[in-house]
């Protein structure tokens, strides 16, 4: 493998419907400041079937190049089509880097087209840097968020990484970018798609991506039962933020895993995340803490939630909660 | 000397903590609270085979020995009195002197069932006038043909409204006391056999305590457990095997109170600082802990002797009257040092110093625990 | 039906605390589990043992200390258990841990392969579909749910973002499944009493069919560049005061920073 021969940063577009998902635009975002550093291009993949018109959007958001792949194989992700479809744009073009999101389809295609072509694969990184010979150093948590890994991936191309949503930054479109869109076309070997989708279904709980929320109202253990979280969502109504847990609460069956907050549920970088009656395990602290302002409330004076906190309150959160809604109901 | 578990002990303890943890220790409060039997928590136990520890694989058990079985109630105990003793008066009073009495034909019909937890096993001695005085006995058997026809009444029957199977005990021959005591089988549903009064208890609130009432009751000959007139004896090593059981329940309570206690005085701030931080909560802490420590190497010692098959009554004694009277201990100054919270039922040491006191009382009391005790050094 | 299910023994990372002063990480007394998605993807094979008959066998690669979930699993009810273990394994990252796998897997028959989606140490969800690649099978990884018709068809329920889909694949193939699948069974009692009388097979490099150059060190292509404790960002505000007084100090803040008017 020469690694001269490898150029450019390449991102595959997540798109659900037809509908670009937040994560590909973030990684164009990232892709486009990387590429501007290394001197490099930005090129976006975007595979599906009726999808070549919103190709121009991925130019203002940063691509140089858009490769569109339209395929009925691949109107509904399945692994196989779409692993097929991009390990011929590795064969062909030889990208330098890859980038995926970290998404349920991101996670189950990212490590597929990594064993097939051979390479090193970042999982979950939450920060991209270039290293010395220009090579991308990928940083993810590891141990349940307890130590940050950084990786590279030194002899191997292309050097792929998948990332979460709501991690990395879009750039604001630019309708005056110009760039190239490219049809590309693949050669199916359809023997090997032996996956069959029956349906989709969506469930109203998912609607809610709380990664999306400007304001999180988050609650912990120290909310206790049920009550606890009617008060919050009183509050949460009354600010138009969306509600939030720890895991302990979500173990508990209090409210539903989309709406966890931390290492194994969402990373979320709000402009206000309320913490009312988390301790701040490390899993939780590693979800949320580079939301922009972050208030907490914990009987506990000694809890790590303060540590990453702005503002922090000991006190009984629920208390709290209710007489804080009060104020600002008037 | 090894104090260590072995392999499968170990093993053994981390399923029984989890098991404890998250399937026992959630309904402890409304099983205290609503003087409730946790038939769910039996089905749940008797599925991975807890109801059936150290009965062997031959017949239908878990083929464990009676270290595990200890531990089991240990850690049941200590999250759940009342589910510890369901276990203890189930498997020691009930399946152990089936195994270790019973002929070939009695094991075959009644150990499968209750190694399986399909059936739950109590164990009849007690009476209105024979307490620790086994020997006043009124409930008689009187030989009829091919049967027995059991009249009388048994107190403080652990089990007994859940039970499918009883070992009890009756006089064949008053004329010969203690000697005149055999043994039976007798299964729920008999003619003329009924469950009488629940007791209304301090602690362990959710065992199902009642008492068991027989009238002419007909019973055949292959319901008799061991031979005739050696009822009295049976009765006496079923105890030194429940002892071990109970002297477990004590300790686990002493365990679960004193994590109880760990958490909150960490919890607990006074004068600025929790109050673990007070050498009165550390002294206190330092001495449960010790004191519950040597109740566990007591009963595990016991229970390692009737598993190596050695006489063991006096070390079921002295386990089960040292682990009793920590346990009293313990959850005494647990409650002390939760203040009033403790006096509460917010918290659990308030249930655990009531389960507490039992253990120093049945299955043999701490008194008799010294006589068994005093009686084999001066003999 | 013959099932395998490649099982991990992790530290327990909801134990793993981090020095406040010296901001590394405590892993003394930390225990050492069965990985919980893994966990359930052995349930799920017990599942389907009961229900329609199937042989399981468990797999794991790790170091000596690994043996302990090989016997929970005979304790849960496995029918046999390898542990895949030798220094040429070591230092490897996913794909070089998916080729070790891969080489044991080539030498057992199966219908079913199933992995947890993830570790917990790593969270990475890569060893599944990798696996999957080498033996080029087919894989639906974020598994909640699997049915079987009793022939070869296997019916599954895989978790996405909005909610779940429903496909359909035939044996052989890989799954990964969710802790969320299911509520893993105990250790029986008479399991745990057996548990060290059953064999645990010790297989290393010589017992497996798989190219040399893509274990271990070698065969990684990614490499640790540094590993750090995260550091945690200076504390902010502490107040300790009446309820009213908090709630004024937090009403004063989300002005100044232009939440509230």
């Amino acid at each position: 493998m020469n690694l001269e021969d490898y150029k450019g940063i390449y991102v595959f577009i997540e798109q659900r419907e037809g509908v670009i998902q937040n994560v590909a635009l973030e990684l164009l975002g990232q892709a486009r400041k990387l590429a501007d550093e290394l001197n490099d291009k930005v090129y976006a993949m975007l595979l599906g079937h009726n999808i070549a018109d919103q190709a121009q959007s991925l130019i203002a958001s940063g691509a140089d190049e858009v490769i569109v792949v339209d395929a009925p194989e691949l109107a509904e992700y399945t692994t196989e089509p779409y692993t097929q479809a991009i390990c011929q744009i590795i064969e062909d073009r030889k990208p330098e880097s890859m980038l995926i999101g970290a998404t349920t389809l991101g996670r189950d295609l990212g490590p597929r087209v990594s064993a097939r072509a051979a390479t090193g694969l970042t999982a979950d990184c939450t920060k991209i840097e270039i290293g010395k010979k220009g090579e991308l150093l990928m940083t993810r948590p590891a141990f349940g968020g307890n130590l940050m890994a950084t990786i590279a991936c030194k002899n191997h191309r292309p050097q792929m990484g998948t990332v979460r949503p709501g991690v990395l930054f879009a750039m604001d479109a630019d309708e005056n970018r110009t760039g190239e869109v490219v049809n590309y076309e693949v050669k199916f070997n359809t023997a090997k798609f032996k996956v069959k989708l029956l349906e989709t279904v969506k469930e109203d709980t998912d609607l809610i991506d709380i990664t999306e929320a400007r304001i999180l109202v988050s609650g912990g253990r120290g909310i206790g039962n049920e009550e606890g979280f009617k008060a919050m969502d009183g509050l949460a109504q009354t600010l138009e933020a969306e509600v939030s847990a720890s895991r302990a609460m979500v173990d508990a069956g209090y409210i539903g895993h989309e709406r966890q907050v931390g290492q194994t549920g969402k990373t979320v970088r709000p402009d206000l995340y309320f913490a009312f009656g988390i301790s701040g395990a490390i899993q939780h602290v590693a979800g949320m803490e580079e939301s922009d302002l972050i208030i907490a409330v914990n009987k506990d004076k000694d809890a790590p939630i303060f540590q990453v906190a702005d503002l922090g309150i000991v006190g009984d959160a629920k208390q709290i909660i209710k007489k804080l809604t009060e104020r600002l109901e008037k | 000397m090894d104090f260590s578990l072995t392999k499968e002990q170990v093993l053994f303890q981390q399923m029984i903590k989890d098991f404890a943890e998250r399937e026992v220790k959630p309904l402890a409060a409304e099983v205290d609270e609503q003087e409730r039997f946790p038939i769910e928590t039996v089905e749940k136990m008797a599925k991975i085979g807890i109801m059936g520890i150290p009965i062997p694989k031959q017949y239908g058990g878990a083929g464990g020995n009676n270290v595990m079985y200890s531990m089991a109630v240990e850690e049941l105990s200590a999250v759940c009195a009342t589910t510890g003793v369901i276990v203890s008066a189930h498997t020691s009073l009930c399946a152990a002197p089936i195994m270790e009495n019973g002929t070939e034909a009695q094991k075959q019909k009644y150990l499968p069932k209750l190694a399986s937890g399909e059936w739950i096993g109590a164990f009849g001695l007690t009476e209105p006038n024979a307490g620790t005085d086994a020997a006043g006995q009124q409930t008689t058997a009187v030989e009829d043909g091919d049967n027995y026809i059991i009249n009388g009444s048994k107190i403080f029957i652990t089990n007994a409204e859940y039970a499918h199977v009883y070992v009890i005990f009756a006089m064949t021959d008053k004329s010969k006391g203690t000697r005149g005591i055999t043994a039976f089988i007798i299964e729920k549903g008999t003619p003329g056999f009924s469950i009488g009064k629940k007791e209304k208890k301090m602690g362990i609130r959710g065992s199902a305590t009642c008492e068991l009432i027989f009238e002419n009751v007909v019973l055949p000959k292959e319901n008799m457990l061991g031979k005739l007139n050696k009822g009295f004896g049976i009765a006496m090593k079923t105890l030194d095997g429940g002892r071990i059981g109970i002297a477990a329940q004590a300790l686990g309570i002493a365990q679960g109170a004193i994590n109880e206690t760990v958490r909150y005085v960490k919890e607990r701030k006074q004068f600025g600082r929790p109050i673990s931080g007070f050498q009165n909560t550390q002294f206190q802490l330092a001495d449960m802990n010790t004191k519950t420590e040597a109740s566990r190497m007591l009963v595990r010692k016991a229970a390692n002797k009737k598993d190596q098959k050695v006489p063991y009554s006096v070390d079921a004694a002295m386990c089960k009257l040292y682990a009793a009277e920590t346990a009293m201990e313990v959850t005494n100054k647990a409650v002390q040092l939760h203040g009033g919270y403790g006096y509460t039922r917010e918290y659990p040491v308030e249930r655990m110093m009531r389960d507490a006191k039992i253990t120093e009382i049945y299955e043999g009391t701490s008194e008799v625990q010294r006589m068994v005790i005093s009686a084999n050094m001066l003999k | 039906m013959k099932i395998v299910v490649c099982i991990k023994q992790v530290p327990d990372t909801t134990e793993i605390k981090i020095d406040p002063k010296t901001g590394t990480l405590i892993r003394d007394g930390v225990p050492s589990i069965m990985n919980p998605d893994d966990k359930s993807g052995l349930e799920m094979a017990l599942q389907l043992k009961d229900e329609n008959g199937a042989h399981v066998t468990v797999i794991t690669m790790g170091p000596p200390q690994a043996d302990l979930i090989l016997r929970e699993a005979y304790a849960m009810g496995v029918d046999r258990a390898i542990h895949l273990t030798d220094r040429k394994f070591a230092g490897a990252d996913t794909l070089a841990t998916s080729h070790a796998l891969a080489g044991a897997l080539r030498k057992i028959d199966f219908d079913l392969l199933i992995t947890g989606r993830q570790a917990i140490d790593g969270d990475t969800a890569q060893v599944g579909p990798q696996i999957a690649e080498h033996l080029d099978l087919p894989q639906v990884s974020y598994l909640e749910d699997l049915k079987f018709d009793g022939d070869k068809t296997f019916t599954m329920k895989r978790h996405i973002e909005e909610g779940y889909q429903m496909l359909e694949v035939e044996a052989p193939c890989v799954v990964t499944v969710l802790s969320s699948a299911n509520n893993p069974r105990y250790m029986s009692v008479g399991g745990i009493v057996d548990a060290y009388q059953n064999e645990v097979e010790v297989w290393g490099f010589n017992e497996i069919e798989v190219d040399e150059k893509n274990l271990g060190l070698k065969g990684s292509p990614t490499s640790v560049h540094k590993a750090f404790a995260r550091g945690l960002k200076p504390a902010g505000e502490l107040y300790e005061v009446e309820t009213d007084e908090a709630v004024g100090i937090i009403i004063k803040k989300l002005k100044e920073k232009f939440i509230l008017n």
